[in-house]
């Protein structure tokens, strides 16, 4: 099952890099959002797959019996799409406030931070 | 948006899922579930509301200010760290308080409950401000024009 | 229970940041919270380098799961030496921000945003975990966000796209970079990785996934090439949040670098090694030449965190014990010195009206105390003797000889004088010709608040200190290199002696 996932995750990379080379804000933001599923799906895979049980003690007993699942990737990957989900969040907004302040979502004409021409040397 | 029908459906759905969310916080150490389930499913009513009443229905749903509701539930998180110290134990210890309600039933209180409930509500403070951000026009510069 | 020691600042830090968002309908209030949260901060990092340099490295085992299957907060004397600093810097900044910040901006959760971000801070300063330092550089991006575009000027929102775009970018490679590790060796905890990656077969791999982290970091850190996001964004914010930035969030990448490639990554330093050094003496000489092209105070300061930057991984690409002492020195003295400069920048632009030094001057006449203020880190910038950037370069040239790096040594000692050149440009502009508007357009002194010049006298009087008794400050950057070049003591002291 590994190498089925990894052409997938090689194929989201691409995917993404294409996004995130755009001018447009929100196809970086797009292309973030992809980057952040391979790279959740690359750690996964990472863990390595198994048809097992999943990782759950049952009721009265101390351990799992048998081969279970590995539930560290699952919960980095947990972690890792929360914070994901928050930073999309937050980038999402911003494009928002720079759309309403700047006017324009492209980013090769966000220019306001930047010198203004005539006093460069 | 001001359609009828999402309306009338979220005076029903928006409640059931406030209640739904708090079943999944209650039985989320055990079993799937969680405060951020949890959370994220509350969010979602408070959404919800906002679409179909617009956001200040969703503020007033809410009560107090998102981020008070973060900064309570940061508060919560932090203290269900701490009771670890008293028993001397490493920093976030979990510790289980299992209270007798007679006819053998018990109510099992923890430090990890009470941390979900911090995550719960952080999430809940978080998520609905975002949302409500992306719902209202920006504050701006009052000396610059946009 | 010394354990207790490692996690006070941040649950001070927590703390903060909870009673500060519960006290947001009361300003005074808020900003009372606030100031005590950063000084018990403080009180708390004292604490902790107290604990650590009379009894050794803390580790902590969160939630009592034993390394390497839970979390594991470690700290060893370079990380206590960085909390502390921090916490320094976050008291200055803050002190400094109570007349900066207008109501607006304090409804925009100043407050609570800075004590999050010192958690991020500190968090990552404390932890002994790969993948629990992606969550605490979360934790601080996610603030400095927040930070960033308080006040909602076109220009900020301008610099926060340019600045939030790559930071995601650098966030995805470093969880990429956490993946690959994890597949090979099946653990994240520091420890553990230094015990486990010298039994990796495939060092090709290893060495991926050790290039991507030097990326990640190195974006954070802003080396070459990967600093643009920073002089884009770093002049728009209110000042005690720049200042902030400038002292701090660089130097947490710098950490991570230092740290992943002292206890981690050390299997083919010939190799990886060898691109830091490459990457220091382009990092040192980009930024220092991108600052003299500058006209904007805190541009021209932003570009020189760029070429200071390249001292500190200059010293780590060495590998030398003195040159780790190096780096750690540098890093020291480089928080106080820059979150101070931008704080005068700040008061400058106050009292002469601008941030551009086109359209202010004559500051000399109208504040000369200021110009005294002013001298002192921009010197020690410089490195100038007796203050304390002259120690710090002259451990790392010394190393770069010492190891025949004779190029690395040349380009450290004409940064240092390029340097210069953009500091008396800051002097001859802003100080010292006579304001475009004529005599009387720049205030005096008294006109800033006191509580502006308290951090900054504060700072500067650390500078001088840092200079004058260099003796105990080489003293506690001896340990701490002496420590970071031992990562078997540092497995031993998390994991426990090997069977």
């Amino acid at each position: 099952m590994e190498a089925p996932l990894a052409l997938l995750i090689g194929l989201l990379t691409g995917v993404a890099t294409w996004l995130m080379l755009s001018r447009n804000l929100i196809r970086l933001l797009l292309g973030f959002a992809v980057l952040g599923n391979a790279v959740n799906l690359l750690i996964f895979t990472a863990g390595r797959l198994t048809r097992d049980v999943p990782p759950i003690v049952p009721a009265g007993a101390q351990a799992i019996e048998g081969a279970f699942a590995n539930p560290l990737p699952q919960a980095l990957v947990l972690t890792a799409i929360v914070i994901g989900f928050g930073l999309l969040a937050f980038a999402l907004v911003l494009a928002w406030q720079a759309y309403v302040r700047l006017g324009t979502i492209r980013t090769d004409e966000m220019r306001e931070a930047e010198p203004p021409e005539e006093a460069k040397p | 948006m001001s359609s009828l029908i999402l309306r009338a459906a979220t005076r029903v759905l928006a409640p059931m899922m406030l209640m739904l969310s708090l079943f999944l916080l209650w039985r989320g150490h055990n079993l799937p579930g969680g405060g951020f389930i949890g959370g994220l499913v509350a969010t979602s009513a408070i959404a919800l509301q906002g679409i179909a009443f617009g956001p200040e229905a969703a503020r007033r749903t809410l009560v107090l200010p998102p981020a008070v509701i973060a900064g309570i539930g940061l508060a919560a998180a932090l203290v269900a760290t701490l009771p670890a110290g008293l028993a001397a134990l490493p920093f976030f210890t979990g510790l289980w308080l299992k209270l007798d309600l007679g006819d053998g039933a018990t109510l099992p209180l923890s430090t990890p409950l009470l941390f979900d409930i911090g995550v719960f509500l952080v999430v809940i403070g978080g998520v609905c401000a975002i949302l409500l951000a992306l719902e209202e026009d920006p504050e701006t510069d009052p000396t610059e024009q946009p | 229970m010394s354990g207790w020691y490692a996690v006070a600042p941040l649950i001070v830090a927590v703390a903060a940041a909870a009673a500060t968002t519960l006290a947001h309908a009361a300003p005074r209030t808020q900003r009372a919270l606030s100031l005590g949260g950063a000084f018990a901060l403080l009180l708390a990092a004292v604490a902790l380098m107290d604990a650590v340099w009379r009894g050794g490295m803390i580790v902590v085992q969160s939630s009592n799961w034993a390394a390497p299957f839970g979390i594991t907060l470690a700290v060893d004397t370079f990380g206590a030496v960085m909390t502390l600093i921090a916490a320094i810097t976050g008291a200055a900044c803050l002190t400094f921000a109570i007349p900066e910040i207008e109501e607006r901006h304090r409804r925009a959760w100043f407050h609570p945003l800075s004590h999050v971000l010192l958690l991020g801070v500190c968090g990552a300063f404390i932890t002994g975990d790969l993948f629990n330092l992606y969550v605490w550089f979360e934790v601080m991006l996610i603030a400095s966000f927040g930070l960033m575009t308080i006040g909602g000027t076109k220009a900020q929102t301008d610099g926060a796209v340019k600045y939030v775009s790559l930071n995601l970018v650098a966030t995805l490679l470093f969880l990429l970079a956490v993946g690959l590790l994890y597949g090979m060796t099946g653990t994240l905890n520091y420890a553990d990785l230094a015990r486990t990656i010298p039994t990796v077969g495939n060092t090709g791999v290893l060495t991926a996934a050790a290039m991507l982290l030097m990326a990640a970091f190195g974006m954070k850190a802003a080396v070459f090439p990967l600093f643009f996001w920073l002089p884009a964004a770093y002049h728009t914010p209110l000042v005690s949040v720049s200042a902030v930035f400038a002292g701090l969030l660089t130097k947490v990448g710098v950490y991570a670098l230092i740290r992943a490639f002292t206890l981690l990554f050390t299997h083919d330093v010939g190799w990886t090694h060898q691109i830091l050094l490459w990457v220091s003496g382009l990092t040192m000489i980009t930024g220092v030449l991108g600052a003299a092209a500058q006209s904007e105070m805190r541009r021209i300061l932003s570009w020189h965190i760029i070429s200071q930057i390249g001292y500190m991984v200059m010293g780590l690409a060495l590998y030398t014990p003195l040159a780790i002492v190096g780096s750690v020195f540098y890093l020291v003295h480089h928080i106080v010195v820059k979150a101070n400069l931008f704080l005068i920048a700040g008061v400058a632009a106050r009292l002469a009206g601008s941030m551009e030094l086109k359209k202010i001057g004559g500051l000399y006449r109208a504040a000369p105390l200021l110009g005294v203020l002013f001298f002192i880190p921009a010197f020690s910038l410089a490195g100038f003797p007796p203050l304390s950037g002259f120690w710090a370069k002259l451990i790392l040239v010394r190393a770069a000889l010492e190891d025949r790096e004779w190029w690395i040594a040349a380009a450290a000692l004409v940064t240092g004088l390029l340097t210069i050149y953009s500091m008396t440009k800051i002097w001859g502009e802003a100080f010292w010709k006579p304001h475009p508007r004529g005599d009387g357009a720049a205030a005096p002194l008294a006109a800033a608040p006191a509580a502006m010049l308290a951090p900054i006298v504060a700072l500067a009087a650390c500078t001088i200190a840092i200079g004058l008794f260099a003796q105990p400050f080489w003293i506690v950057a001896e340990r701490a290199a002496a420590e970071l070049l031992d990562p078997a003591a540092y497995a031993a002291a998390v994991l426990g002696r090997l069977p």
